[in-house]
């Protein structure tokens, strides 16, 4: 009874990609020790070859070009392989490669190039893709940690400078108590369905609701608590209140990545726990119960994300409140997961919006990197007069991204919102969908704000971009430009995405 | 590959000339100017080869062109032109007003003139895509991309408050479009396409049913972000700070070619998707018309800038146009098309000149002119004939829209003949505001200084509005061969509006 299964049993050429980076990451940090101080590029380009070999193979298994192990089931049922996994993989590798390219050479001029630094990424990177595979609950809770507390020392890794630490001391705290939300949410879905897995959970749900016993309550308290704690990883109000300050102390280059990859790994899980374990709790034909909840909780985070986000005058905090109101948006689609039947395609619609989002946001941190001064001043919004006319091609990268995070056509983040809305009028959800178009166009104000002062008023705008960065920044707004205009790239990486056990 | 439409080349053509401004680092201003001038105008030269090869017995769609974009399980988008005689004449009307504009900015823009001309290309290319477009989703793209250049034109090189201008330009109209692009999503996700043919033939076979309230939201959603663009009164603020702020050719550009995205917006998809609601709103949207007509021209009179009264004409003859429009039948829609390209001339004329007495006096106050007509005779002829073809009078090209619109109107089975009674009185008004333009701006004593020594027209500037004068007798003398154009495309969409008229007429 107690006899080891086997490595083919456990299927575990299925976790491919993910154990490569885990295992790439554990190596690197013993490689590291015998880099010498001033040669940590060597460590930057490792980590980044260690991504690159796990993203083309999360690409291929994307594609459908290689099939990885036996069948999407691995380690009994706790890991799933399918195309969902796949998707988030890619988003969360893309994040991770340009987190790196941008970190590179500010950490070299502002003296905090460290090896751990590309570990402590990676390790956050496996965290996220685990996130998104977890077929239970508990591999949900460890990689949420596994995604998080690299997340937390990232975030200070700029010590002994106050705002760094009281950034990471800020993010640390709450992050610790929304786990602590996640794991009692987890302990009363396990309480009302008698497992974890999240199968189980589904079919267990049907018979609850069915014999309409005290354990559905239980179980919707669950999923309450289990909101709350994934809720605070996405940034979704009221559970965002850390943003701002931790945004605005975090490195940048941190924050470029963080502000990504929690959104990748937040929402991997969410649409995976709601829109396939906890879809269960349905009667007929209605939509979850848990849908009306995320969608107000959308709605409200699109407002205030939007509006809070016009007062500010701090890039950082400016796109802080940003990262708020997208996940707002992505917030729809999730609710939209709810509706019998639509499940699958909410799914895509999210992950077409993460990819968007990855590219446009790291690559708008990037920018702001490349203004900042080696102190981490120099982030007012003011900073950017007259660059347009110094620095065309950067400016032009910032305001394609500044466009693409408002929603304008021909570029990717324009791709997400169609399909975010386009899944939110299949689900019903008119009312959340007004009030996504509307705030788009609050939105428009305070992105284009970026953009006038870069083009309309004249100034010393200045930036350094060196080699890495530069190619960061350049591939973040290629990649905007070209999923944007030729959609069909996004649509086909998105198509066969299915939640396995809704209908 | 299957044979490149026409309406391809020409819409893709400033696409491609805009590649060189964007990567040849070497190309000196000159070079820039020039090249931006050739792209346009053999642009325009295709689109009259796109005239000359049009069928005009035939309705539908021509020289049609469709490539699947996005294909998926329950929808899907594609690359889908063509003009018909709806279309034909405002991808003319661009293409004829893009070189004009390119012109007037060889002088006045002398700041970052590589990117100048490079918003100006990519115009170009989104409004002709916006006229062509036959998908829901190609047309939103368009439409939306319209906004950028326009955006980035007010904010650079526009007057000193041209960042306030700019940017409610592009609220406004970014707000209203998004309504509509709910409204495009529910269509295509009804209809399982985006493509605007299909969904026509699905409504007309009965395979997609819009049940009346839903039709009804839908037109307004629709209608929102078409009457923001127009502008019809009480959503038309955004229009005088936009045309004050712009330069010239942004001006001529805005009231020349993009406020009639608004108008047709309205004949291609709000008459033939939702004729009962059209039918409906008809008279709301009449009366909002006639109050802009009487407001736009009330206004217009009370302005010192001539710019702003230019501008506030602009709401006043639009209004005529959306009049046109929703008389619901063929003279009302043709007047309305044959209208809009003729303010987009007269109109683009009056901003051109506007232009040039800026650059000479750096001033748009009218006071600070007067008895123009002895320093500069050429130019004032000219201004002459412009402001006669906005007034409408007989002959040249505003009468005839005007005229036909009010035959429209007035036989109209869903407007009472109060519309077409008050829409005459701006007729008049137009005269006295126009005239008095005219009167105070050129009559008179040169009695300053300053204007004695002013410079007559310059050969740019006058090859500028040459053009235009020809066009103004063109179709004022000639506007049989305009409606030959539109007849059979305006007769079947009439036709259709009068069947379901008549059928709820008939309930």
């Amino acid at each position: 009874m107690f006899g080891l299964p086997s490595l083919s049993d456990l299927n575990v050429g299925a976790a491919l990609p993910v154990l490569l980076l885990a295992f790439g990451a554990c190596l690197l940090l013993v490689i590291d020790l015998f880099i010498p101080r001033e040669r940590k590029s060597r460590t930057a380009w490792l980590a980044a070859i260690g991504i690159g070999i796990s993203l083309v193979l999360s690409l291929l298994s994307l594609g459908g070009a290689i099939e990885f192990g036996d069948g999407p089931d691995a380690f009994t049922g706790m890991f799933r392989a399918d195309r969902l996994t796949d998707a988030i993989s890619v988003a969360a590798l893309i994040t991770a490669l340009l987190g790196v390219m941008v970190a590179y050479d500010y950490l070299e001029r502002t003296g905090i190039q460290r090896g751990e630094y590309y570990v402590l990424l990676l390790f956050s990177t496996s965290g996220a893709i685990l996130m998104g595979a977890a077929n239970n609950l508990v591999i949900v809770f460890i990689a949420l940690e596994l995604l998080s507390i690299p997340l937390y020392i990232l975030s200070g890794f700029r010590r002994p400078q106050e705002a760094s630490e009281e950034s990471a001391m800020k993010y640390f705290l709450l992050g610790a108590f929304s786990s602590g939300f996640l794991i009692y949410g987890i302990a009363l879905v396990y309480g009302a369905t008698g497992t974890l897995d999240l199968a189980g959970i589904w079919e267990a749900a049907g018979r609850i609701t069915a014999e309409d016993s005290t354990a559905r309550f239980v179980g919707m308290i669950g999923a309450g608590l289990m909101l709350v704690g994934l809720g605070f990883k996405v940034a979704a109000v009221p559970f965002h209140m850390w943003t701002p300050d931790v945004y605005q102390g975090a490195p940048t280059p941190v924050v470029a990545y963080m502000s990504v990859v929690a959104k990748v790994g937040g929402f991997g899980a969410l649409v995976r726990v709601f829109g396939a374990g906890l879809a269960g709790f349905v009667d007929g034909d209605a939509p979850a119960f848990w849908q009306d909840t995320i969608w107000l909780i959308a709605v409200l985070t699109m407002l205030l994300g939007n509006f809070v986000a016009i007062v500010q005058s701090d890039l950082k905090r400016l796109l802080a409140y940003s990262t708020i109101a997208h996940a707002g948006y992505i917030l729809i689609a999730v609710a939209a997961a709810g509706a019998s039947g639509l499940a699958d395609e909410a799914a895509q619609a999210v992950v077409i919006y993460l990819l968007a989002y990855a590219f446009t946001n790291a690559g708008a941190f990037a920018v702001i990197a490349s203004i900042e001064k080696n102190d981490a001043t120099n982030t007012h919004i003011d900073a950017l007069r007259g660059l347009g006319t110094r620095r065309p091609w950067l400016a032009a990268a910032m305001a394609l991204f500044m466009l693409s995070l408002t929603g304008i056509p021909l570029t990717a983040g324009f791709i997400g919102k169609w399909y975010v809305f386009k899944v939110a009028l299949q689900a019903d959800l008119v009312a959340a969908a007004i009030v996504g178009v509307l705030t788009s166009a609050v939105s428009a104000y305070y992105y284009l704000r970026v953009v006038w002062k870069m083009y309309f008023e004249e100034g010393e705008g200045e930036a350094s971009t060196p080699p890495a960065l530069a190619w960061g920044i350049g591939i973040a707004a290629v990649g905007t430009l070209v999923l944007g205009s030729l959609p069909f790239i996004l649509s086909s990486m998105a198509r066969d995405i299915t939640l396995a056990f809704g209908g | 590959m299957e044979d490149i439409s026409l309406v391809t080349v020409v819409l893709m053509l400033p696409l491609v000339g805009a590649i060189p401004l964007l990567f040849v680092r070497s190309l000196t201003e000159q070079t820039i100017k020039w090249l931006t001038l050739t792209v346009s105008l053999v642009t325009f030269g295709l689109s009259l080869l796109l005239l000359n090869n049009f069928d005009t017995n035939v309705a539908g769609l021509q020289m049609a062109q469709k490539w699947d974009w996005i294909s998926g399980d329950s929808f899907s988008i594609s690359y889908y032109v063509g003009v018909d005689g709806i279309s034909i004449w405002l991808v003319l009307l661009t293409t004829f007003i893009m070189p004009i504009a390119i012109l007037a900015s060889f002088e006045p823009i002398k700041q970052r003139v590589r990117l100048y001309y490079l918003f100006l290309l990519l115009m170009e290319w989104a409004m002709i895509g916006v006229f062509v477009a036959q998908d829901l989703f190609l047309f939103y793209v368009f439409w939306e991309v319209t906004l950028i250049p326009m955006y980035f034109l007010i904010g650079i090189w526009g007057s000193e408050d041209r960042i306030y201008a700019a940017i409610k330009f592009f609220l406004y109209t970014m707000a209203g479009s998004l309504l509509m692009l709910l409204a495009i999503l529910w269509l295509g996700v009804q209809a399982g396409t985006f493509a605007l043919p299909e969904i026509f033939a699905q409504l007309n076979s009965g395979e997609l049913v819009i049940d009346t309230t839903t039709a009804r939201w839908l037109f307004l959603a629709f209608a929102v972000a078409f009457a923001v663009k127009v502008p019809m009164w009480p959503l038309h603020s955004w229009l005088p700070d936009a045309h004050v702020q712009a330069p010239t050719a942004g001006s001529v550009i805005l009231a020349g070619v993009m406020l009639k995205m608004g108008t047709y917006g309205f004949v291609r998809f709000n008459l033939p998707l939702f004729p009962e609601a059209s039918e409906t709103f008809a008279p709301y949207i009449a009366l909002l018309a006639v109050i802009g007509i009487i407001y736009g021209a009330w206004v217009s009179y009370g302005q010192d800038n001539i710019k702003k009264l230019i501008a506030y004409s602009s709401i006043s003859h639009l209004g005529f146009v959306m009049l046109g429009i929703f008389a619901l039948n063929t003279a009302g829609i043709q007047g309305g098309i044959l209208q809009m390209v003729n303010h987009g001339i007269s109109t683009g004329g009056l901003f051109l000149m506007v232009g040039m007495l800026y650059e000479r006096r750096h001033t748009r106050m009218m006071n600070a002119f007067g008895g123009i007509w002895k320093a500069m005779p050429l130019f004032s002829g000219i201004s002459l004939i412009v402001i006669l073809s906005s007034m409408g009078l007989p002959g040249l090209n505003g009468f005839v829209g005007e005229f036909t619109i009010l035959l429209g109107s007035a036989g109209s089975e869903v407007l009472s003949l109060w519309f077409t009674a008050f829409a005459a009185l701006g007729i008049i008004l137009a005269a006295i505001y126009m005239l008095y333009l005219f009167n105070t701006v050129f009559m008179g004593e040169l009695d300053k200084e300053e204007n004695k020594r002013l410079p007559d027209l310059n050969w740019q500037e006058l090859w500028s509005l040459i053009p235009i004068v020809i066009m103004v007798f063109a179709i004022g003398l000639q506007a049989g061969y305009f409606f030959d154009y539109m007849d059979s495309s305006v007769r079947d969409l009439a036709q259709y509006l009068g069947d379901t008229i008549t059928a709820a007429a008939g309930r």
